[in-house]
């Protein structure tokens, strides 16, 4: 086995970034703390490269076991890092990615006042992402899953003084805690039956469990609960409402968090339990229905958002809806290696659209872009690289991915497969949208006065390209949104996860090369076709998509309104409950019963007091009196005490 | 000798009194002597006991209380002093400034 001393050192120098930011960013200078945010993540890609260069298949899975944590009769839970082929992958994505978003932030934060408490977050993110990717077990896992909660749920809220980033950082926590709620009672139902947290010992014992309807009906009850966790975590159906509003964070929170790496937690989980998962045939279906329900309802609300992130967030939602269907078919791989591509270009599409807000000052808003093409023009080419990335375009990464998923699908169930390919149609339409609306045509940011001086509606002068410590990382991205695909060229990827995931799917390979030419052909029609839509509505013909707006009328609304889910949640399960905390808890127990038991006994203690007080009459020889009279009666008492013995 | 509960009786009419002068008398100085008489009466007490019993702790308590007592009176008397040089009385129906 080969010897990996400093794999712990990956997550926890982050940590101590986040830490020596944390206590001091905001005494030391700029500089200072921009080295101290980019050096402890640098440290930890580095390794975490050094660790991937010196991986052998044959070691792995290597345990490096840190500390004891909790020692309870036979139950322990370990300080422990589990180093395999899967969370290899992970890490090089969480390090990799997160970096790169890092120097991103130098340029697009240096303007902020809380420089240092951007960085400290950022950087505490990273530890806990990085913990829960590299857990031994369930239970340190869930330390990550709810620190990297926590760090979105602070990042969301960044800019805390405007209302709706307050409340969507709220939001995203709240939503995310019923996931957890799921999750939690899942690890409960594992430790009652398995008596452990640890991967291999959990796995060990549910591939040893006798076949039979009470080990089924356990297994998809604990994988059904895991998933209702990915769900909070993986903004899926019904829980994907907070991602949308998790926008309201700087943009490269967004990238980095609500796309490459935060939101897959939830897949990763799920692909980690895979033995679980295989087991349990409904939670299965479970998983790919709910994935393939997520992609293509969210594909379509991105259709007509016009604010650019939003866009994203649902494009986002919907690749995680992806994700999860290729899990649901029993492609793990698959999934994860979407996974990491949609790290790629996504993370890219958010840097960019970070980018292009940042050319426009601070606007959001499509509408009000438009033409951007000649104002930043490597914005621009790196943005169309991830725009065909994601549409799914010979031979950008996304392609191979979404192929993968969309083949295995299609062995699973031809449902899921139709289902995915509506939804990729979709998406390349979507997205050739968000890059048409943004790019081509005139730009629509600044309005014309009568005296013909053009001038930016805010101020803000001419469209201008972002510094160059943006550009390389978008750059970079670029280069892997371009070529990170043929680590899948002819299933490569897939044996190299092989071992983690025990391939039954290799097993059900047909070997129908021809079938699978096919649909390869068939996806980039599908992507090709979306894009010419796109063209043809955004930029050749621009008065049409407003006429079939209007055309649509109601459903086009529902669309646009992201078919009223908020409203109706709003009106399902938050009134009620705030309307029954205002009148059941705030006024009845807390009012009636709390407030007014402490308030009679004071009152009553005032009452008394009153009556007793004349005691206190301040005469010495009164008090002598009293205390006379009172030795009298006990002295009384005792001598008819005595009497009566 | 003596019968114990001669003792007794005096010592109890001794405190008696003590308490009575405390409660009716006005000038401080008078009720201090009160307290003393009252704690000779329960000295004597003290004494008649450990003769009775041929125990010695009732004796050796009377020291401490004889010294108690000796303390006490010089603080008091300190105070009553003091007490006099601002209030020019010694009636204690007048010493009253803390009074509500």
């Amino acid at each position: 086995m080969t010897q990996n001393p400093y794999l712990w050192l990956i997550p926890v120098l982050p940590l101590a970034g986040a830490a020596i930011n944390g206590f001091m960013g905001h005494r030391s200078s700029k500089r200072a703390v921009t080295t101290v945010a980019l050096v402890f993540p640098g440290l930890a890609f580095a390794l975490a490269l050094k660790t991937a260069l010196g991986f052998s298949s044959a070691a792995a899975p290597y345990v490096f076991h840190l500390a004891h944590w909790i020692r309870s009769g036979s139950f322990s839970a370990d300080y422990a890092f589990y180093l395999d082929q899967l969370s290899l992958v992970m890490m090089l994505v969480v390090t990799g990615v997160g970096f790169l978003i890092h120097i991103y932030s130098v340029g697009y934060m240096a303007e902020d006042s809380s420089y240092s408490r951007f960085f400290t977050y950022m950087n505490l993110f990273m530890f806990f992402m990085l913990t829960l990717v590299l857990a031994n077990n369930y239970l340190l896992m869930f330390i990550g899953w709810e620190g990297v909660g926590l760090a979105s749920y602070l990042l969301i809220g960044f800019w805390f003084t405007k209302d709706s980033a307050a409340s969507a950082g709220k939001k995203a926590f709240i939503v995310n805690r019923i996931g957890d709620f799921g999750f939690l009672i899942g690890l409960f139902l594992i430790i009652q039956n398995f008596k452990s947290l640890d991967f291999d010992k959990v796995f060990d014992s549910v591939t040893k469990l006798s076949s039979g309807p009470s080990t089924e009906s356990l297994l998809t009850a604990v994988g059904i609960l895991l998933m209702v966790g990915a769900c909070g975590k993986s903004a899926q159906i019904p829980l994907y409402v907070w991602l949308p509003d998790a926008m309201e964070g700087p943009t490269p929170v967004s990238a980095l968090i609500h796309a490459a790496t935060m939101v897959t937690a939830g897949v990763y989980m799920v692909a980690r339990s895979h033995a679980i998962f295989e087991r349990a045939p409904v939670a299965l279906t479970v998983v790919a229905v709910i994935g393939s329900l997520t992609a293509f309802f969210a594909a379509t609300i991105g259709i007509t958002q016009t604010d650019i992130k939003k866009v994203l967030a649902y494009s986002t939602v919907s690749q995680l809806g992806y994700m999860f269907m290729a899990c649901g078919a029993g492609a793990f791989s698959a999934g994860i290696f979407h996974l990491m591509t949609h790290a790629f270009f996504k993370g890219l599409l958010f840097l960019g659209a970070g980018s292009v807000i940042h050319a426009v000052g601070g606007e959001q808003d499509m509408r009000k872009m438009g033409g951007l093409r000649s104002y930043i023009p490597w914005t621009f080419a790196t943005m169309a690289i991830a725009t065909a990335a994601i549409a799914g375009i010979w031979p950008f990464a996304g392609f191979w991915s979404k192929d993968e998923i969309l083949w295995k699908a299609y062995q699973a169930n031809w449902a899921y497969w139709a289902i995915g390919l509506v939804t990729a149609f979709i998406t390349s339409f979507y997205m050739f949208r968000l890059l048409f609306m943004t790019f081509w045509g005139d730009y629509r940011g600044i309005e014309v006065d009568s005296h013909g001086h053009a001038h930016a509606a805010d101020g803000h002068g001419e469209p201008h390209e972002s510094p160059m410590v943006m550009l390389v990382p978008l750059m970079i991205l670029a280069a892997l949104s371009v070529v990170g695909g043929f680590v899948g060229y002819q299933e490569g990827f897939d044996h190299f996860l092989a071992p983690v995931f025990a391939s039954r799917e290799a097993a059900a390979e047909g070997g129908n090369h021809g079938l699978e030419l096919l649909f390869m052909v068939v996806s980039v029609v599908v992507a090709v076709l979306g894009a010419i839509l796109a063209w043809v509505l955004y930029v050749s013909k621009p008065y049409l998509p407003q006429k079939i707006a209007a055309s649509l009328g109601a459903f086009y609304d529902a669309v646009l309104n992201k078919y009223y889910v908020d409203e109706i949640y709003a009106k399902l399960f938050v009134k009620p409950l705030v309307d029954a905390s205002t009148s059941i808890l705030w006024q009845g127990v807390d009012g009636k019963v709390i407030d007014d038991t402490v308030n009679n006994a004071a009152d009553g203690a005032q009452h008394v007091s009153d009556e007793v007080r004349h005691m206190q009459s301040g005469n010495l020889r009164s008090y002598a009196g009293w205390i006379a009279s009172g030795a009298a009666i006990v002295i009384a008492y005792m001598i008819w005490r005595g009497v009566g013995q | 000798m003596v019968p114990l509960s001669y003792y007794l009786v005096l010592s109890g009419i001794l405190f008696a009194c003590g308490v009575a002068g405390f409660l009716i008398k006005r000038n401080i100085i008078t009720i201090f002597m009160s307290i003393e008489l009252m704690l000779n009466g329960v000295n004597l007490s003290f004494v008649a006991f450990a003769a009775h019993w041929h125990v010695l702790a009732g004796q050796i308590f009377v020291f401490f209380v004889m010294v108690v007592a000796a303390a006490e009176a010089t603080v008091g008397l300190a105070i009553i002093i003091a007490v006099y040089r601002t209030r020019e009385t010694l009636n204690v129906d007048q010493v009253n400034l803390l009074r509500l």
